[in-house]
């Protein structure tokens, strides 16, 4: 038993080791270093509260942190309905597994090129004389090229959904195929409607999956400056182009009081998840 | 066991260098030097104006040595400097940069007497003056950061010390692009940018140490305030001058902020901006596509900057010799030439004179008639015959700087607040 333990805390140490200095230094060198102060090319050890002073009493801060929040939930309630319906389908439409397979990978086709790239293609499809508004003109749908559709919260959000749908997609379908057939011919035999098969029986159980889609989905846009940046024109900003442009300013110590804030944010977000189900049992 | 491989191999290594020590003293010293330039490769980094595989390749050619070029935008540029000393040999970086990072000391001062064209170097980066008679502008001009007490030294002087801090390689006057075809009338003064006309499509740089003198620029075209001094603003005027530009900015005046050249570029071409901050390249760049673009000169004057080539203070030795033959080959014409053949203006002009056609000097220089086509160093066509360049000669153009790229003493509270305005 005592011998077990040893082993039990020596196959332990490897990932510990690997996680404390990757990981767990890194986050805790941030906290430290959003107590320093900085001068425009240096940065010194002090323990100021003038980063979080700055931070948390400008009116600029709490804007964008809705801005973050928003982005987060809009495109968490787009990704959901997508994902959820298009693993719907492949769970229990395609009968065969073999197809099940072939569109699944048809699905990670666009994974194949990068995030940068998949996502710039839109501007010139969007732009005032891109594709979409020269198509809409030409059928007589509108007259005047769309203003919105670049450089707006409407590109930033097509984005984010358009990128991460398949962190839905794929924790959901993995649920859903583990669903016991039989439940559902139960459901159908005990006189259920189609609907509320799907309420009642399939979609508490593939919480879990959704679950874990959310958790991707959110920490992910919220994390995002990238897609922000480039889809808006740098014309609206979350927490991490906050980062970015202190970082950028070589205001380190600024960008990690900005970093630490939206680390707890997010931690919480996701221990409040997490409460709503066990996701052990999932994995 | 390491420390046995340790002390092997350092007393190896100083056998090696104890060696080659000799060998150099006994020795005419050009024969071992010939060799070993061939192995000597310089990592030069800068931003994308002037880092140029044509320039690297040039180098190879002339001076047998190997140029590494990454090119960065000016804040990646800046943190570069200031935090990554090791990661470069050479900075070509601009004088507000410079302002910036010289204190960290990673970047030493330069002995001019090593400079062959020392003497040729426009006025403007030596006494600040582009004739005996002309007024220096207003912000960081880089004669006021250009030289240092000695080789050591940390503070800026205000006199040709004989030790400079970057040997001035390429600078501009620069304004406004417009695109003539989509705005249909002529554009006077630098106010535009935020008239309600242009709304939704105009677009201001996201550099926030030359995007604050665009916008003082603006401001004081308005009418709404007259800076002292626009290159060294106080904070109510730092709020003021944000303050009108987040207002527009809430009201949709602009389409896009761009940070990189090609970003301008891409804007402007497209038709997503009519009016903008750009850079002379941009100019040229969108042109070349065959679509109408100009580098509108604007009564106020322009905005102006100077970049040049600091070296890292850990090249010592025959890398330093390789750096100064290489400053010296860079003023010596050829890159000046071609760079003269985009639109920048060379440090030495009169050298740069032999690289170019007659007819190139005097469309880009002398600010005369073209007597045939224009073409970029690539081959695209710039202008036909007959076309003068916007703003006309170096003297009108030069003449007329406003103010020069700046940081300023509240630079810290500035960037925080240009921090707020992009993210309002």
């Amino acid at each position: 038993m005592k011998n077990n333990s040893v082993i039990g805390w020596l196959l332990a140490a490897p990932l510990t080791l690997v996680l404390s200095i990757f990981l767990v230094a890194p986050i805790i060198m941030i906290a430290v270093v959003s107590f320093w102060g900085a001068t425009e090319w240096s940065i010194y050890p002090a323990f100021l509260f003038d980063n979080y002073e700055f931070l948390l009493t400008s009116d600029v801060t709490y804007r964008v942190f809705f801005n973050t929040f928003k982005y987060a939930l809009i495109t968490w309630g787009f990704t959901l309905l997508i994902g959820f319906t298009v693993a719907y389908y492949l769970a229990f439409h395609i009968r065969s597994l073999t197809w099940q397979i072939a569109l699944f990978l048809l699905c990670t086709i666009p994974f194949l090129t990068s995030n940068i790239i998949r996502m710039i293609s839109w501007i010139p499809c969007l732009g005032r004389n891109g594709i979409a508004n020269s198509t809409l003109i030409s059928m007589g749908v509108i007259d005047e090229p769309l203003e919105w559709l670049l450089f707006s919260d409407f590109s930033v959000i097509l984005a984010f959904v358009h990128l991460y749908t398949l962190f839905m997609v794929v924790p959901i379908f993995n649920t859903m195929m583990r669903i016991d057939k039989s439940l559902i011919e139960a459901a159908t035999d005990a006189g259920a409607t189609g609907w509320q098969t799907l309420w009642h029986v399939i979609v508490p159980l593939t919480k879990p999956g959704i679950m874990i889609g959310t958790i991707f989905v959110v920490a992910l846009v919220m994390g995002d400056f990238i897609t922000v940046r480039f889809m808006s024109g740098s014309q609206s900003a979350n927490m991490g182009r906050l980062i970015q442009n202190d970082i950028a300013l070589l205001q380190y110590p600024s960008a990690s009081a900005t970093a630490v804030i939206l680390l707890v944010t997010v931690l919480l977000l996701i221990g409040t998840l997490l409460r709503f189900v066990d996701i052990r049992k999932e994995l | 066991m390491t420390t046995i491989s340790k002390v092997r191999y350092s007393r190896r290594s100083i056998l090696k260098t104890g060696g080659a020590a000799v060998a150099a003293a006994a020795l005419p010293a050009p024969m071992v030097w010939g060799q070993e330039t061939k192995n000597i490769t310089l990592r030069q980094f800068g931003t994308g104006v002037s880092n140029l595989n044509d320039v690297a390749m040039k180098v190879k050619e002339d001076l047998g040595f190997t140029l590494e070029m990454t090119a960065l935008d000016s804040d990646s540029v800046t943190q570069r400097a200031a935090t990554q000393p090791d990661s470069f040999d050479i900075a070509d970086i601009e004088y507000w940069i410079c302002k910036k990072v010289w204190p960290t000391g990673n970047l030493q001062a330069m002995d001019t007497s090593k400079i062959a064209n020392y003497d040729k170097i426009v006025g403007i980066f030596r006494n600040g003056k582009l004739t005996p008679e002309s007024t220096i502008a207003q912000g960081t001009a880089p004669h006021t950061v250009g030289f240092v007490e000695g080789p050591g030294g940390r503070d800026f002087v205000d006199n040709e010390s004989g030790w400079m801090t970057l040997i001035p390689t390429i600078y501009n006057a620069d304004t406004l692009g417009i695109r003539p075809d989509l705005i249909g009338r002529p554009i006077k003064n630098w106010h535009e940018l935020l008239n309600p006309e242009f709304k939704g499509k105009a677009s201001i740089l996201d550099i926030s140490s030359i995007g604050i003198m665009d916008m003082a620029m603006v401001v004081e075209s308005m009418g709404e305030y007259t800076y002292p001094d626009k290159g060294n603003m106080t904070r109510e005027e730092i709020d003021l001058t944000i303050g009108i530009f987040t207002e527009a900015k809430k009201n949709g005046q602009f389409r896009a902020f761009w940070k990189s050249f090609d970003e301008s570029v891409n804007l402007m071409a497209s038709g997503e901006v009519v009016i903008q901050s750009m850079w002379s390249p941009a100019i040229t760049a969108v042109k070349s596509q065959g679509i109408p673009c100009v580098y509108q000169p604007l009564e106020e004057g322009y905005r102006s900057w100077g970049g040049g080539i600091g070296l890292s203070s850990s090249l010592s030795g025959m890398e330093l010799d390789a750096a100064y033959e290489y400053i010296n080959w860079y003023l010596s014409g050829w890159v000046g030439g071609y760079l003269m053949r985009q639109g920048y203006y060379s440090a030495v002009p009169e050298t740069s004179k032999n690289f170019m056609s007659e007819n190139e000097w005097g469309y880009w220089f002398e600010g005369k008639e073209a007597t045939d086509i224009i073409t970029s160093p690539t081959g695209d066509t710039l202008a036909q015959a007959g076309e003068v360049r916007d703003g006309g000669s170096f003297e009108e153009r030069m003449g007329a700087v406003a103010c020069w790229n700046a940081v300023m003493d509240e630079n810290q509270y500035m960037v925080r607040k240009w921090n707020e305005f992009i993210a309002a």
